[in-house]
């Protein structure tokens, strides 16, 4: 842009700030609402007109945690001193805690898919860049017959439809008894962040000079010697960046999850919304889980600012 | 393929006394990738393929009997099936030109001199991000009719967004927008900021207009790179399924990943499923030609 001079440019340049405040004003508010509600207390979740300022509390966590039923009477004052200070919350809810026989806390279906996803996305992740590293590498530094085309086959895996995907694997699985296991998943989001990984990477290891290893290999340096010692510690950003491109989409995968986990293995996409299910849902549990799933995410976005651009254009765009 | 790879040498490349050779190297880092790809994308392919010429159902124990191009006859002669293709076209083009309007309005207003203008950027981005299932189910909080912050802001008393089937597409394309304009800000932004600020001088020496200007500078050395954005949002827009299939469940809505999925999962006509998921693949594969070759275009610059 020109330098800022006249009037005209300065008022400009005010309508635009104005602008750009509005516009994240509107972009940011689904996200502020669903992380409001899941502070709230569930009689103010769905309100008419909506509540925006109220008592912030933590009891939604609580009851996404926990199994719960209806209390038939209120609980006695004996009963609620003994209750640990998590569960009064649960009572002021109108709610109790399951407890087994021996007096264990229930837990809800929400913990233990969100540690499904943890697992599927966090070893999905490490395969897909271990395997992209190396990958890339053989295309940025040797002469490969058929490059361009090998390199598009890597790419095509990648935008393939999981629908299409999904029924022949549905019924490989099926046969092998992967079906509603973690390597299910694991193995599908493998496949799928490969091909991304083996893009970015390349566009990194593009980047580092030559020369470092040269000068390594004359040296006495073997190749492989070369690569783990000179080229993997300079690769060191990319590889972070790409790791946190594919555990987001590992994360957030829906439709392989829906149809290859039914409970054992399911992951937290496809489980968050089938809490909705009928009747009145508990909007503020929702949003509560909701916004634990989505905060990694956020962080990670802010993480990875300076290689957004990259990522979503798989390393074609580097600035 | 991987026997191409394994027969070309390089003839320049360095024979190490000691360790491996480069060859040997490059293929066994080259050679796994392309092998897992083929057997985990490939193969299942190839096996859904041969499921294409069959009645075969997955819920029933009879065997697959051959009915050769029936499936796909039946297919392309179904009404239904391209009413499918019909919303999911316009849903393309609602979703993928309102993301473009939105997304690259706000590049051309972030690129000006924006105090904390980093820190806006990465809060606009941050929509993309976020897993299109879960941001489905939020969006339907917001666009309930009687409590949702939607009709509140916007004064509309009880609109259905969602149970109306005239409007429950472009509810869901407008959850797409929302989700999707940072995307094409991000490569507009780009595109933009690379634009040569000698040119605009020049303009303004010769008193050019600013409508002058940006049709003729802006836009054009922009229109690579926001090419790569269409292409790519035309490409995922065509194969949504999360957000329409957890928004709403309106005929009016069932885009064709939808049908497919409804057709092989509930249905289970696994034999006519693979069937169409083929017409589908073809499809995908035209558009992602169309965008390597634009990919390859825009990093030669």
């Amino acid at each position: 842009m020109a330098a800022v001079t006249t009037s005209t440019e300065r008022s400009l340049n005010k309508l635009a700030i104005v602008g750009v405040l509005i516009v994240t004003v509107i972009f940011l508010a689904p996200i502020y609402w669903i992380a409001s509600t899941a502070f709230k207390p569930r009689n103010l979740a769905t309100t008419i007109p909506p509540t925006v300022m109220f008592q912030p509390e933590i009891s939604p966590f609580v009851k996404l945690f926990t199994k719960r039923s209806q209390l038939r009477t209120a609980p006695t004052p004996e009963q609620y001193a003994a209750a640990p200070w998590w569960e009064r919350l649960v009572f002021d809810g109108g709610e109790k805690v399951v407890r087994s026989g021996r007096g264990e806390v229930q837990w809800s279906g929400y913990p233990s898919r969100f540690m499904n996803s943890l697992i599927v996305a966090i070893t999905s992740t490490v395969l897909a860049v271990g395997m992209g590293t190396f990958t890339a590498y053989g295309f940025s530094r040797f002469k490969v017959k058929g490059e361009a085309d090998l390199l598009f086959f890597i790419l095509s895996t990648r935008m393939l439809p999981p629908v299409v995907v999904a029924i022949p694997m549905f019924l490989m699985y099926r046969v092998v008894g992967l079906n509603d296991t973690h390597w299910g998943l694991i193995i599908l989001y493998t496949a799928f962040n490969l091909s991304f990984s083996v893009w970015l990477m390349k566009g990194f290891m593009d980047e580092i000079p030559k020369e470092y290893e040269e000068a390594a290999l004359v040296d006495g340096y073997t190749r492989m010697e070369a690569f783990f010692k000179i080229v993997l510690p300079e690769a060191a950003t990319g590889i972070a960046a790409t790791a946190v491109f594919c555990f987001i989409t590992a994360w957030n995968e829906y439709a392989f999850a829906l149809i290859m986990t039914n409970r054992r293995a399911q992951t937290a996409p496809p489980f968050i919304p089938s809490q909705v299910g009928s009747g009145l849902p508990d909007w503020t549990v929702i949003a509560a889980g909701t916004f634990l799933f989505l905060l990694p995410v956020a962080i990670f976005t802010f993480l990875l600012r300076n290689h957004l651009l990259r990522g979503m254009s798989f390393g074609a765009i580097r600035k | 393929m991987a026997t191409a790879v394994m027969t070309t040498l390089d003839p320049n490349s360095r024979s190490a006394a000691r360790g491996m050779s480069d060859l040997t190297i490059r293929n066994l880092f080259i050679i796994p990738t392309i092998v897992f790809l083929i057997v985990f994308n490939i193969f299942p392919l190839l096996y859904s393929l041969g499921y294409s010429f069959t009645d075969f159902r997955a819920s029933s124990p009879a065997p697959a009997n051959f009915v050769g191009l029936q499936n796909y006859r039946e297919l392309l002669n179904d009404p239904f099936i391209w009413s499918n293709f019909a919303i999911t076209a316009k849903y393309v083009i609602v979703s993928v030109v309102g993301q473009v309007i939105v997304g690259f309005g706000v590049a051309l207003l972030l690129n000006r001199d924006i105090p904390l203008k980093g820190l806006l950027t990465t809060l606009l981005l941050l929509p993309m991000m976020l897993s299109m299932a879960v941001v489905g189910l939020f969006w339907k909080l917001l666009y309930d009719p009687s409590f949702g912050i939607i009709n509140y802001t916007l004064g509309l008393a009880s609109f259905e967004w969602l149970s109306n089937p005239d409007m429950a597409l472009y509810a869901v394309a407008i959850t797409d927008i929302w989700m999707w304009s940072p995307f094409v800000m991000l490569l507009s932004l780009a595109g933009l900021s690379a634009v040569p600020k000698h040119l605009y001088e020049a303009a303004a020496i010769d008193r050019a207009g600013s409508f002058y200007t940006f049709f003729r500078i802006t836009l054009p050395l922009v229109a690579p790179i926001l090419m790569i954005a269409i292409i790519f949002r035309t490409m995922e827009a065509f194969k949504t399924f999360d957000l329409a299939y957890i928004l709403t469940s309106q005929p009016t809505t069932e885009v064709i990943s939808i049908r497919l999925y409804k057709m092989a999962f509930q249905e289970w006509q696994t034999g006519r499923s693979c069937a169409l998921a083929y017409i589908v693949l073809i499809m995908i594969l035209a558009i992602t030609n169309i965008y390597v070759k634009y990919l390859n275009k825009v990093k030669e610059r």
